[in-house]
């Protein structure tokens, strides 16, 4: 059991198509490490906005490789990382039945209400 | 199949419209992949864009100079991070976009496969190199492909000023000693006609070209950035005082453009199948840098494995 585990770490030997040297993949990595989003206060006041994402092995790496990747010239106050498995999204084919009902409620906008022209601060 | 054909319709009514497209919406299989293969050549362009420069680091002529050209291969690190992100919005791992890189069977940007044999060829790569990477960037943050588009909006925003360093290497070898200005010339003659291929073969032998317009991936075609090039770089090259290798080269008033001569275009073909100076060299140190990394990595994860560990006895106790 253990003889296995072990042969498993160890580095996979693949001809190289284009030169005659050797690519060691390590199998103990190809199974990739998370991507992480970014989102980046540029200054307070302002909210967090979607900048990029990075791969990184846990939450404080993520951190440390954001300030690194996306903060280089002082574009941020704050930085958000979220691993990126732990966002639901919207389904763009779905976006009939998700955003339509909105497009014929004109009467929640201001413009619905006719009123004087003649009328102020209103 | 008639579906697809009206899916395909729906998609190019968008792309006509103006409107972006994002990872999730549909899209045609090539557009995938014409995008993977475009976004992942420009992530490894940036990345093996790094070498010939960072041959360079330990021997600039001052501190000012080293601290510019470190922060400069520190950004081309960044950029090929923004466009491997970019890539893999569209469902392609990125140990598989390095994996291509590694085996020699993604390309990257030709000119660097060239060397940089003097401390000129440094001013020489922010002026040409960069400054035609500029010209093609710019025309790509309007491109359809919304992470794409979006990641070259922040290279550009960061490109200027590698461009603005370069030039003022070369206006300092310039206004220097005849040694220094002869370096300055001998940079030009080198590194000019492998700026000018870096807008790829002509349209005439460029088949993508015309369904890469259609789509919005490109807004202009290899010839006219390549001409836009040219017009803006010679003016430049007049206030340093050196002059680019090309006796046909003249401006033509007619046509409001410069001519100029023909693109030695079998050294083209040549390096982009590999036969290049550096194509070797190139390769060998980015797999060095993926074998020789490896322990980062690991250890990289063995720390986050044991951080988790302790953070859940932590929690149990």
């Amino acid at each position: 059991m253990q003889k296995n585990e072990r042969k498993k770490k160890e580095p996979q030997k693949q001809a190289n198509l284009f030169t005659n040297y050797t690519i060691i993949t390590n199998q103990y990595n190809m199974k990739g490490n998370p991507i992480w989003e970014v989102f980046i206060r540029s200054k307070n006041g302002l909210e967090h906005r979607h900048v990029g994402s990075l791969h990184a092995e846990d939450a404080k790496m993520a951190m440390e490789n954001a300030r690194d990747v996306y903060t280089r010239r002082q574009e941020g106050v704050s930085i958000w990382v979220v691993e990126s498995k732990h966002i639901t999204a919207s389904n763009p084919s779905e976006n009939g039945e998700m955003f339509d009902p909105a497009k014929d409620k004109a009467y929640r906008h201001p413009t619905f209400y006719d009123l004087p022209d003649e009328l102020e601060h209103i | 199949m008639e579906k697809i054909v009206d899916q395909e319709a729906a998609f190019q009514a968008r792309i006509d419209a103006g409107e972006k497209i994002e990872p999730k919406d549909w899209m045609p299989e090539k557009y995938r992949k014409t995008h993977i293969r475009q976004i992942s050549q420009h992530a490894h362009s940036e990345i093996v864009g790094m070498l010939p420069e960072g041959n360079w680091i330990t021997r600039t002529p001052t501190l000012r100079r080293k601290v510019g050209l470190l922060a400069k291969v520190q950004d081309e690190a960044g950029h090929g991070l923004y466009l491997y992100s970019a890539a893999e919005t569209l469902g392609i791992s990125r140990d598989e976009l390095f994996h291509q890189l590694h085996i020699g069977k993604a390309k990257y940007s030709s000119i660097f496969n060239y060397p940089t044999m003097t401390w000129a060829d440094i001013g020489a790569i922010g002026w040409l190199v960069d400054g035609a990477a500029i010209i093609n960037q710019v025309m790509l943050t309007r491109t359809s492909f919304g992470p794409y588009a979006r990641a070259m909006v922040r290279i550009c925003k960061e490109e200027s000023f590698h461009q603005r360093q370069g030039y003022e290497i070369m206006l300092t070898l310039c206004e220097g000693t005849p040694e220094q200005k002869a370096m300055a010339q001998d940079a030009l003659n080198r590194w000019w006609w492998p700026s000018l291929m870096m807008f790829g073969p002509r349209d005439a032998e460029s088949p993508n070209t015309e369904q890469s317009v259609k789509w919005k991936i490109k807004r202009k075609t290899n010839d006219e950035l390549r001409q836009q090039f040219i017009d803006i770089t010679i003016p430049q090259a007049e206030i340093l005082g050196i002059t680019v290798p090309d006796p046909d080269l003249k401006w033509n008033e007619e046509r409001q453009h410069y001519d100029f001569g023909e693109i030695d275009w079998d050294e083209f073909w040549q390096v982009v199948k590999g036969n290049g100076p550096c194509n070797k060299e190139r390769l060998q140190a980015r797999n060095d840098a993926w074998n020789n990394g490896a322990w980062v990595r690991n250890a990289a994860r063995a720390h986050a494995e044991k951080r988790a560990e302790k953070e859940r006895t932590a929690e149990a106790s």
